[in-house]
């Protein structure tokens, strides 16, 4: 490594560290940011010499990154973001932190897909879905697919690991002539009537798709789940048994076996690993408090949401709503999710936004208390279960009142 | 189907619904069921024919693309200018707001419109993204509008439209004016589930679609929060 990238890693390190012994956060992008100010190619030096998979997608990018990293860990070392600093600021520490590795799973914002793929030039990268997000700035959903698919066709010696079972995803790791294709399944389908490739209709019948007017269609994964384990492609299946609720957790850890099997590591091998995995940066994490056990969900966007519904148990349950920077100004958004699922159930809302999601439920017919905070929530609640489902701040404002749970 | 039953068509789903564009069905139909008044929302997808004999029509937001995609369908169609013609109530907000003029413009060119409201839509020099708010024409006897818009598009009304509303805060068509009206046609930036902050233009698109020139008050206790929260937060 050059002198001014050892410089530059050995500064970043110090920064994160000084950076959390002041109590702001975890330091990884304050850390990033010094050390890239300081060798603008830091990133691309500290990945050289290591197996690099990069894990990307709107949702379940931290969790599948999480679950990677346990299988992997079975052939080695692993240098990873863990703390959901997924871009390359956040990329840049976490491997400064790190040393010397053999391999790095990278979780990485899908914006910025294609500049972390020209600096770490990995071996495999995982694309998970897309869906509307933070609207009022993000790009467009199909443009999204396209940006991504150019950064694909410039990296033909990079192995893809994608979704069959999102068109748009599919669409865009067909810019790549080599593709391991998963089916996750995919609950949220609005994002992916129109065919990426001719605008066309896409139809749906079951699990399966295909555009009415042009050959894209639905390829046939290497990797499936079947009830409560996966299908490699030997064909051997193999039991999941996770500590994270919900199908879709057990198509993250289906994600996870396709991406180690890509660095040599058996899916018989790995996936006693997976359940090690217990909550990823707070989500469904559980704590006890005053009596009540609460879990923390996070919904960031409406496909999450009906995630979120599908993870929790019918129990009191806190939904919390802002729209800050991070979680994107917009609340349009609470229109796309039906909230059917929590009839019958004790609902609390609160949160900078609470008002747009009492109207939302008021339209949906979801009877709900408004509570000004979350200690107000814990008070009105008798003890026993509190399941939690928030949006990004709102997450993390909870999990500050939960000393920081992990 | 009874023909007693309020119709709400909601065009082409599959094509226009980017920001929760759905509420606006839902809200009318939670709010027509609050007066007794039977509902029945269809869903008309884009490779569906469009029928002309509803009471009530919606069209949503949507990308660049499928808005091209959509207009094209609907001059094919004729349905909707039939309904119009019938004297059915139209609510289109942001895409779908500019599809109701002669032109607008998407992926780089200009399209034709359906050439129902005496406008037309051209690329703006700057994306209006943020809080809409504005005064709305004293004729329609409503309470100001509040919403959110997101578009690149700036649209300029001919003589045969009026603004709906005059800008407060944001962007609407060109920074002064917002939307449109004509007959019971209404066009809006303010975008996605434009009606959960409006409930009296909400109610007035009932009034129009069903000739009933008063509905009783419903409980709008936590609309009314919201938008009082809304107009504090865009205070100068
Ligand atoms: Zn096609």
């Amino acid at each position: 490594m050059p002198l001014r990238a050892k410089v530059a890693s050995s500064v970043s390190r110090t920064a994160a560290a000084l950076s959390r012994a002041a109590g702001r956060g975890d330091g990884s992008v304050i850390g990033g940011w010094i050390g890239l100010k300081i060798d603008p190619e830091l990133l691309t030096h500290l990945a050289a010499g290591r197996s690099v998979a990069l894990i990307s997608g709107t949702n379940g990018k931290t969790t599948t990154t999480k679950l990677t990293v346990a299988a992997l860990e079975s052939a080695g070392r692993v240098a990873t973001n863990a703390f959901g600093a997924n871009m390359p600021t956040g990329h840049t520490s976490a491997l400064a932190k790190a040393g010397s590795t053999p391999y790095a799973v990278l979780e990485v914002d899908e914006h910025y897909l294609a500049r972390v793929l020209e600096e770490t030039r990995p071996r495999v990268v995982a694309l998970l879905n897309l869906s509307r997000d933070q609207l009022d700035r993000a790009k467009e959903v199909a443009m999204m697919a396209q940006m991504w698919r150019t950064a694909l066709a410039a990296h033909p010696g990079v192995q893809i690991v994608a979704n069959a079972d999102d068109p748009m995803v599919t669409w865009a790791a067909l810019g790549s002539p080599s593709v391991t294709w998963f089916s996750a399944g995919q609950r949220w389908h609005d994002d992916s009537w129109v065919c990426p490739e001719c605008g066309g209709a896409i139809q749906r019948a079951g699990g399966d798709w295909r555009c009415t007017t042009c050959p894209l269609r639905r390829p046939r994964p290497h990797w499936v789940v079947e009830e409560d384990g996966v299908v490699d492609p030997t064909g051997a299946w193999h039991q999941v048994k996770l500590q994270l609720p919900g199908t879709v957790n057990i198509g993250n850890a289906a994600t996870a076996l396709a991406v180690a099997a890509q660095f040599g590591v058996r899916p018989a091998d790995a996936v006693m690993r997976l359940s090690t995995v217990t909550s990823v940066a707070g989500r469904y994490a559980q704590v006890e408090r005053d009596g009540r056990l609460i879990r923390l969900l996070l919904a960031k966007n409406p496909a999450s949401w009906l995630e979120a519904f599908d993870m929790a148990e019918a129990a009191p349950t806190l939904l919390s709503i802002n729209a800050r920077d991070p979680d994107g100004l917009d609340t349009s958004w609470l229109f796309d999710v039906d909230f059917a699922p929590l009839y019958g159930r004790r609902v609390l809302i609160t949160g900078d936004r609470a008002y747009d999601l009492a109207v939302r439920l008021q339209v949906n017919g979801i009877p709900f208390e408004h509570v000004t905070s979350f200690p107000d929530a814990l008070a009105a609640v008798p003890p026993g279960r509190l399941e939690v489902i928030a949006n990004y701040t709102a997450f993390q404002d909870i999990r500050a009142e939960l000393d920081r749970v992990n | 189907m009874s023909t007693e039953d309020l119709r709400i068509v909601w065009i082409y789903p599959d094509l226009l619904s980017t920001y929760g564009d759905r509420g606006n069905m839902l809200i009318l139909a939670a709010r027509a069921r609050g007066r007794g008044i039977p509902v029945e929302t269809i869903e008309i997808r884009s490779d569906q024919a469009l029928p002309d004999s509803a009471d009530l029509y919606l069209i949503g937001g949507g990308e660049d693309g499928p808005q091209a995609l959509a207009a094209q369908r609907l001059n094919a169609d004729g349905g909707l200018h039939r309904a119009v013609a019938r004297g059915s109530v139209v609510f289109a907000v942001c895409a779908g707001y500019q599809l109701l003029g002669t032109s607008f413009f998407a992926k780089g060119s200009s399209y034709p419109g359906l050439s129902l409201l005496d406008l037309q839509s051209d690329r703006g020099p700057a994306r209006a993204v943020g809080e809409l708010h504005g005064v709305i024409d004293p004729r329609l006897g409503l309470p100001p509008l509040s919403g959110f818009e997101n578009h690149g598009g700036r649209t300029h009304l001919g003589p045969g439209v009026s603004p709906l509303a005059q800008v407060t805060t944001g962007i609407g068509n060109d920074g002064t004016s917002e939307g449109a009206w004509r007959g019971n046609l209404i066009g809006t930036y303010s975008h996605g589930p434009a009606l959960s902050r409006n409930p009296a233009l909400a109610d007035l698109l009932l009034r129009w679609a069903t000739g009933a020139g008063y509905l009783p008050p419903l409980d709008d206790t936590w609309t009314d929060r919201l938008r009082h929260e809304r107009q504090v937060a865009v205070a100068p």
